[in-house]
């Protein structure tokens, strides 16, 4: 194992892997295939065992059932020092009694790397800390440390990395800069990514494939575009952006499309782009794909339009207006426009109509669990 | 150091007392108080009685006060082997408590951490020794290792031992009664710091290759560095001037005394209070050097 730095990264996958803690079961039936030199965002809410999967990858938990396999060689029963993955820890983990960059060097002295002091000096010029190389970590702030601990797993230049909200700590103009370096980095020395996140932007902006978790299992995996053009479940619908959601029952079928009635209203959406053809089901679109108006537009096989509905709250988030509306019996609808003028095209209480491209909808395979009421 | 920073920021200005330094004096005025006539007092008493020499008109165990420095020079060259042996004793004993204690200190403070109750258990049958006097339990090791115990003869039957050799009295016997009196001294503060030792970092070790034993050597070892040093000094200070566990009452012989059975034979028994004094301070001196080099060595300033 001594000194090779591996050229390339190695691909991951976990089959049939189960997670149960006392009297808990963190992760059900995860199957999850990370091709080599992806980067792969794991993305979904707090405590849903994003945090447990990378543990198990890393060898610090081991799964109760399941097996993991990293470059196609099974690793399930490999110790973690001897597994070719490096973590960058939630909690970063910075050895308090070393030096920054003695932190950096830690892992290049284990492997018997020569010159580790320079190749560490390197990783930290990369995390722009260079500066703070000899200080202790306990006297660097949050998203400083958070950069260390970057560096610290990146100098090792893994198989395999994980990164577990590695960016949470930093500000705004800092996320974006590291999230370049990050994906510079990735591409240029083909490493593996696995980064888990909260940030549903820096999932979309970074990674080739997004997989988003809920409840110890992936509810959907994809690229960032097609998960947020087709999203199949209503937890990813809403998880991932924002989405309007109508359900109703499938009144008729036409070679290419499904119709639902809700309350009155005929929505519909393009047959291969629902996931459920018969009975109860949801039809969803989003905000900024819909438009409104103060005169009823004519419906067409083309278009869906509901209302009419009363404007209850704007919300100006400067490039674009938030819209909600109010539409009786169906509930309320986000609609998001950009701002053409330097005022609102409407005034809250205005009654508008709204309407979108059938081809923009998307069919469900669950309900909302509160149903809108029919 | 970590506190000087937090300390620069918000420390009263220097001369003027403000209403907390008012506060703080009084606080520490009883303690002052106390270190004084209880600490400072005696010891200036004690090293003004090492430099006394016999009263040229008086009888036997009287001195006069003098500055007879020569006192020192006549204890070194008198009691050596004691002296060394005393160190010697107390290295032995106390590097014999820190390798029994830690494994134990780290089963407690890591290793049973899910089990708080086995915690607590485990706990105080560290300490339950206490209940009961030490001299009691330091005699009745003294019976397990008699001449007569099974023990003993078993050691003969199987010829561990020399027909004519015994345990009582041997420098064995000696630092094995040493280390078995200060183990609980060793494994508190090493439980302490190893309590507190945050799991996370052996984990980032193991991550970043480290094999277990390198883990240890790297994160766990350094990290319960301060639990190492406090158990330590906590028992080899004491140790050093222990006159029990090497006296030919309890577990020695004439050929084990250290410094404290001489410095009690000194005062107690010929009554040349001026070598005892002498010895006393010595002692001290020694310990106070050796301890500073120590916690100068180890990088631990702080605690002190
Ligand atoms: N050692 C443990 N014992 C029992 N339950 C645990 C343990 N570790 C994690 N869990 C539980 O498993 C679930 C998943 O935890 P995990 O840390 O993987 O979440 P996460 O997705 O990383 O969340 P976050 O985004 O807040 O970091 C949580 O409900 C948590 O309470
Ligand atoms: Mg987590």
């Amino acid at each position: 194992m001594a000194k090779e730095f591996v050229a390339r990264g190695a691909d991951l996958e976990l089959k049939q892997i189960r997670k149960e803690f006392p009297g808990f079961t963190a992760i059900d039936n995860l199957d999850l295939h990370v091709p080599a030199g992806e980067f792969f965002a794991l993305l979904g809410p707090s405590g849903c065992g994003k945090t447990t999967t990378l543990r198990l990858v890393a060898g610090l938990e081991s799964p109760t059932k399941g097996k993991i396999f990293i470059g196609g060689k099974d690793i399930t029963a490999t110790k973690p020092h001897e597994r070719p993955v490096n973590t960058v820890f939630q909690s970063y983990a910075l050895f308090p009694h070393m030096t920054v960059l003695e932190n950096v060097a830690f892992g290049l002295r284990q492997r018997k790397v020569a010159d580790p002091l320079a190749k560490a000096k390197d990783a930290l010029n990369l995390v722009q800390l260079s500066h703070l190389a000899d200080r202790k970590p306990q006297q660097l702030s949050g998203g400083q440390q958070q950069r260390v601990a970057l560096a610290r797993a990146l100098v090792n230049r893994p198989s395999l990395l994980l990164l577990d909200e590695p960016l949470g700590a930093l500000d705004l103009k800092l996320r974006r800069e590291m999230q370049t370096e990050l994906k510079a980095i990735q591409m240029e020395v083909g490493l593996t990514f696995l980064h888990v996140t909260h940030d549903q932007e820096e999932a979309m902006d970074m990674a080739d494939t997004v997989a988003v978790m809920n409840l110890g299992r992936i509810e959907q995996m994809g690229a960032p575009e097609t998960l947020y053009d087709r999203p199949k479940t209503v937890f990813v619908s809403k998880f991932l952006g924002q989405s309007n959601l109508l359900v109703g029952d499938v009144t008729s079928t036409s070679a290419n499309s499904i119709s639902i009635d809700v309350a009155g209203n005929k929505i519909s959406v393009p047959k291969n782009r629902a996931e459920k053809h018969k009975g109860k089901i949801a039809i969803g679109f989003r905000p900024e794909k819909a438009t409104f108006s103060s005169k009823k537009p004519t419906a067409t096989s083309a278009k869906n339009v509901i209302g009419p509905g009363e404007v209850l709250d704007i919300r100006f988030t400067g490039v674009s207006n938030q819209y909600l509306i109010e539409v009786p019996q169906l509930g309320n609808i986000t609609v998001f426009a950009q701002n053409m003028t330097h005022f609102a095209p409407i005034e809250v209480g205005a009654k508008v109509w709204i309407s979108w491209d059938v081809e923009n909808s998307f069919g469900l395979s669950d309900l909302p669990a509160k149903n809108v009421k029919a | 150091m970590a506190f000087a920073a937090f300390g620069s920021a918000n420390a009263p200005a220097a001369g003027k007392p403000t209403r907390s330094g008012k506060v703080v004096i009084a606080l520490l005025a009883p303690g002052l108080a106390y270190l004084g006539a209880f600490f400072l007092t005696p010891l200036f008493a004690l090293i003004m009685v090492s430099l006394e020499v016999p009263d040229p008109n008086g009888g036997y165990a009287e001195y006069v006060p003098a500055f007879e420095i020569g006192n020192y020079f006549y204890v070194i060259s008198e009691y050596l082997p004691h002296i060394l042996r005393s160190f010697g004793y107390a290295l032995a004993a106390t590097v014999l408590a820190l390798v029994i204690s830690y494994p134990l200190a780290y089963f407690i403070g890591v290793k049973a951490r899910p089990w708080p109750l086995l915690q607590k258990l485990m706990l105080t049958l560290v300490i339950a020794p206490f209940f009961i006097s030490f001299l009691l339990r330091t005699l009745a090791w003294k019976q397990i290792f008699s001449n007569e115990s099974w023990i003993v003869s078993s050691l003969h039957d199987i010829g561990l031992l020399a027909p004519t050799q015994y345990v009582v009295g041997t420098p064995f016997m000696v630092i094995f009664g040493l280390t078995y009196n200060f183990i609980p001294f060793m494994t508190l503060p090493l439980y302490t710091s190893l309590e507190r030792l945050d799991l996370r970092y052996l984990e980032a070790g193991s991550d970043l290759y480290a094999s277990p034993s390198k883990v240890f050597r790297k994160v766990t070892l350094p990290l319960s560095m301060p639990g190492i040093i406090s158990g330590t000094l906590l028992t080899f200070i004491p140790i050093a001037g222990d006159y029990i566990n090497a006296s030919g009452d309890f577990l020695g012989s004439s050929s084990t005394s250290m410094i404290g059975n001489v410095i009690e034979s000194n005062y107690l028994q010929i009554n040349d209070y001026p070598s005892a004094s002498a010895l006393s301070v010595l002692l001290m001196g020694v310990i106070l050097v050796l301890v500073s080099v120590y916690v100068k060595k180890s990088g631990t300033e702080d605690l002190l």
